[in-house]
């Protein structure tokens, strides 16, 4: 065993947002954030990947389109493929979707209008880096802020995220219930966030990395981080 | 030699279509009543350097499927700059 803080990583695109409040939300809840750069082909001896939120290349032709063939996600696809633990954030959630380590992607919100407000999800199951703590069936209250957030994939592909239970988190109503107000972007079956088949990548619309400081408002995001820094330390070990 | 394409990429016809929606949703308000079916897409041209034809219609095609669409949820046609008529 190391005594040494769990390393999580957070990777800096042109153009995104988030990588700052992700790394802040790392060190908060006790880990090492470690800033990693998409013109790079290390990953620095992390123990977890957070692909953060943001417009990387200005969402160009399609959202996470081109962020997918930076030098650094072909690391992160390695680090994926071995086991190791990546999380998406928004717009890290849709480049993940764009790169295949995802299933489904993401299109503009049903309204057409961009959404910054709060909305509350589902846990819909432990296995996934980001709810290996949390007990399925809990409410986190998050915000979310996009305007292509709208989960979509074919007929037969959303049969299957339900069927091998891929969905890790829905919009809900506070006590849970879905409801048709509750989901913010029209995504399908209210999906707001998905894991791969191992569970070991998993992608989400909301910004828990904005909700773990309780003097800035909800901490919905604490479990989410706190389940990833498990993970993570059992892999520093 | 320089063989010109263009590249139309339009979402699959199961997915909604919001953007179609709303421009169809708005015609009306200009008095246009007998629009349906406005599905909104994108389209992209370019001039790719090649041995042959052949090979440069197998190239647009790669570079369409890998990326200029997301196969998730897009279709996409390639043209000949000819044939799209200019």
């Amino acid at each position: 065993m190391t005594d040494r803080p769990p390393r999580v990583g957070v990777v800096t695109f042109p153009g995104s947002l988030d990588d700052g409040d992700a790394l802040r939300a790392v060190r908060f809840m006790g880990g090492e954030g470690v800033p990693l750069w998409h013109a790079d082909r290390d990953l620095r001896g992390v123990d977890a990947v957070i692909i953060p939120g943001g417009f990387s290349y200005g969402d160009y032709l399609r959202c996470g389109a081109i962020a997918r063939f930076a030098p650094i996600m072909d690391q992160v696809r390695g680090f994926a493929e071995a086991g190791g633990p990546v999380v998406g954030i928004c717009n890290g959630f849709q480049i993940l979707c764009e790169a295949g380590l995802l299933p489904g992607a993401l299109i503009r919100n049903r309204q057409l209008r961009f959404v910054c407000r709060w909305v509350h999800v589902r846990v819909e199951t432990a296995a996934s880096p980001l709810t290996n703590e949390i007990v399925a069936g809990d409410v986190l209250r998050v915000p979310v802020k996009h305007g292509e957030g709208q989960f979509v994939a074919s007929m037969e592909d959303v049969d299957r995220i339900e069927a091998d239970r891929l969905v890790v988190f829905r919009y809900c109503s506070p006590d849970g219930s879905l409801a048709e107000d509750a989901n913010p972007n029209g995504a399908t079956n209210a999906i707001a966030g998905v894991r791969n088949d191992a569970g070991n990548v998993v992608g989400l619309m909301p910004h828990p990395e904005h909700a773990v400081d309780p003097d800035v408002g909800a901490t919905g995001g604490q479990p989410m981080f706190a389940s990833l820094l498990s993970i993570a330390v059992a892999r520093a070990a | 030699m320089n063989v010109k394409f263009e590249v139309l990429v339009q979402l699959k016809p199961g997915l909604l279509d919001p953007q179609g929606k709303a421009v169809e949703g708005s015609l009306p308000a200009m008095g246009w009543n007998n629009v349906s079916g406005v599905r909104v897409g994108r389209h992209v041209e370019l001039t790719i350097e090649a041995e042959s034809e052949r090979a440069a219609q197998e190239q647009a095609e790669d570079m369409a499927r890998r990326l200029l669409s997301n196969p998730v949820i897009e279709d996409f046609q390639i043209l000949r700059a000819e044939q799209a008529g200019r």
